[in-house]
Order: C-alpha cells, then structure tokens, then sequence
C-alpha cells in the first residue's frame, strides 16, 4: 500500500502538470501540431479527470497503509495529520481544491461560465500546493529521478505561466492589436 | 424542425473551437470569430443546420471554451426578437 500510494501521487502529479500545460495552451485558441483546438480541450479534460483518479487511488491507498496513519477526517479537514500535519495538510488542500474545480468543470454547463472560470483559476494556486506537498511529505525527496522531475515540471510550468501572461499570448492577438495579417 | 446554431456573441471570444468542429458551416475572420459560410444577418447568428451537421455542432456546444453556443429546433428558420452582435 505504500508503495503503491507513493506511485500513484506522482503519476497524478505529472498528469495535473500535464493538465495545467494542456489548459494553458487551450486558453491561448492555438493548436498544437498536428492537434486541433477541440483535441486539446478534450485533452485537457481527459487528463485532468485521469489524473483525479490517480489522486483518489493515492489517497486511498494511504488510508488503507499502517504507516501512514491517515485518518479519514484527514482527507478532508487539512492539518490536522499525525505525521507532519503542515506537509500533508497542503495535499489535504490541494486535494479539496482539485475536487472543487473537478466539480465545476463537469456542471460548467449547468452554473455558468463565471462561476465555472472563478473557479478554475484555483488551478494555479493548486499545482504549487501539491508540488510543496510532494516534496515536503514524500519520503523519495533525496531521489534524483524525483527532483529531476520535479525541476523539469516546475521550469515547463513557469514559462508556460509566462508565456501566458505575455501580449502575444492569444492567436489572433496580432489581428486584435490592429496589425493586419 | 430545423437544428438552429446560436452564438452569443456577447460570450464568444474567437477561439476557434467551432470553426474546427463545422468546417461546412463556420468561417473565421481575422479576428478569430465564426462566420456562417453562405448566411447574412440574423441567419449569422442563429444559423439554420442541414442534419448532417447537427452532432457535430453539439460537440461544439459542449466544447466551447466560452459557453457562448447553444443549438435550439425551431419550426421557422429564425426568431424575430435577436439582432446580429455585429
Ligand atoms: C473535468 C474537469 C475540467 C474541465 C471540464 C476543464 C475545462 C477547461 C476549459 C473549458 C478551459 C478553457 C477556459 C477558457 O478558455 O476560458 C480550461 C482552462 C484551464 N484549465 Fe481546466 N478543466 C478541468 C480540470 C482542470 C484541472 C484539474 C486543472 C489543473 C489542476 C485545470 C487547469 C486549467 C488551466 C491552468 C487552464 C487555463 C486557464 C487560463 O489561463 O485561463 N483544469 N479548463
Ligand atoms: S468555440 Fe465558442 S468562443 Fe470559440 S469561436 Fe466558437 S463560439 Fe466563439
């Protein structure tokens, strides 16, 4: 159960990175490649919802394992933890987050796009809460493979974030600025 | 009964999506938003659909990034009541 609960929290890890990256390029209306626009929506989505999946197997498996000691409160109420309450309490965050934006992405038809997008811009906070969780908590840290992981994704995640923030970020921002294509 | 394709052009911000889905039926401008191929006026905003087209401009409504789609049957082509956004 350990084990298998360390893995599964990278794998949702790596997919929530890949999810944020999908959900950048998504906002941008630009396709990838050979990808178009309603690809890297469902993409986005998909990966999104797989990695929710991985985070439930994750939490699940904890709760099932001796060692870790999670309560079931522990799952919903962050810090309140008997092995390091403040790192496990970020994922007790992050997870309650991810269910939030979870929940309004599938009901975005049904509560409006203002409620849905108040919503998703938690997404940013989320990822730097569960990356903080990943490091503080685990207890592979001290692995190489895990921190190169760790850097690759926080430096893609970055000048994504850039990228985003930048004034050519949108596709047609060149046609909107006024400059004619 | 006619399939209707409505924009809301209030919500749309050119993204794309739906030009991609119904390449048959929406062009894009310049400026990234749909243009119904073939359609003037009101029918640009409230665009009638040949059957063939109709699941495709549902996975357009449930796709939009911006909500701003929705498809209503209607008996008539158009509603008096909308004026086109532009
Ligand atoms: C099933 C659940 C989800 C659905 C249906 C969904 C849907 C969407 C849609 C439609 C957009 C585009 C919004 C726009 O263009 O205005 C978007 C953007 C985005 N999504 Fe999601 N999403 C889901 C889950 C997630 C999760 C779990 C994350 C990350 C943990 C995430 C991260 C993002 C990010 C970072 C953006 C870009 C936002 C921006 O910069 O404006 N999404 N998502
Ligand atoms: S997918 Fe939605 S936002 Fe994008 S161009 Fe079509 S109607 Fe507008």
């Amino acid at each position: 159960m350990w084990a298998f609960g360390r893995v599964s929290g990278f794998i949702s890890l790596a997919l929530f990175t890949a999810s944020v990256l999908l959900g950048i390029l998504n906002r941008s209306g630009r396709p990838l490649m050979v990808l178009p626009r309603f690809s890297i929506s469902l993409l986005h989505r998909n990966i999104a919802l797989l990695a929710t999946v991985f985070l439930g197997l994750h939490v699940g498996s904890l709760l099932l394992d001796s060692f870790a000691k999670l309560k079931p409160v522990d799952v919903v109420v962050p810090f309140l933890g008997s092995f390091q309450p403040f790192w496990q309490g970020l994922g007790t965050v992050a997870l309650d987050l991810v269910l939030a934006v979870v929940v309004t992405g599938l009901l975005r038809h049904r509560i409006g796009q203002r409620t849905f997008k108040a919503v998703h811009w938690l997404t940013y906070g989320v990822w730097p809460v569960a990356m903080a969780h990943a490091l503080g908590n685990g207890t592979d840290v001290s692995s190489g493979w895990f921190l190169l992981l760790a850097a690759a994704s926080a430096v893609a995640l970055a000048a994504a974030l850039l990228w985003r923030l930048s004034p050519t970020f949108l596709e047609t921002s060149a046609a909107r600025q006024g400059n004619h294509p | 009964m006619t399939a209707i394709l409505h924009i809301d052009w209030t919500s749309c911000d050119g993204r794309g999506l739906c030009t991609e889905l119904l390449p048959g039926v929406l062009d894009r401008d310049d400026w990234g938003y749909p243009v119904a191929r073939g359609k003037s006026g009101r029918e640009r905003t409230d665009i009638p659909l040949r059957d063939a087209d109709r699941e495709a401009a549902q996975e357009a409504v449930s796709l939009c990034p911006k909500l701003a789609l929705s498809l209503q049957e209607r008996m008539e082509p158009a509603r008096e009541s909308r004026k086109p956004g532009r």
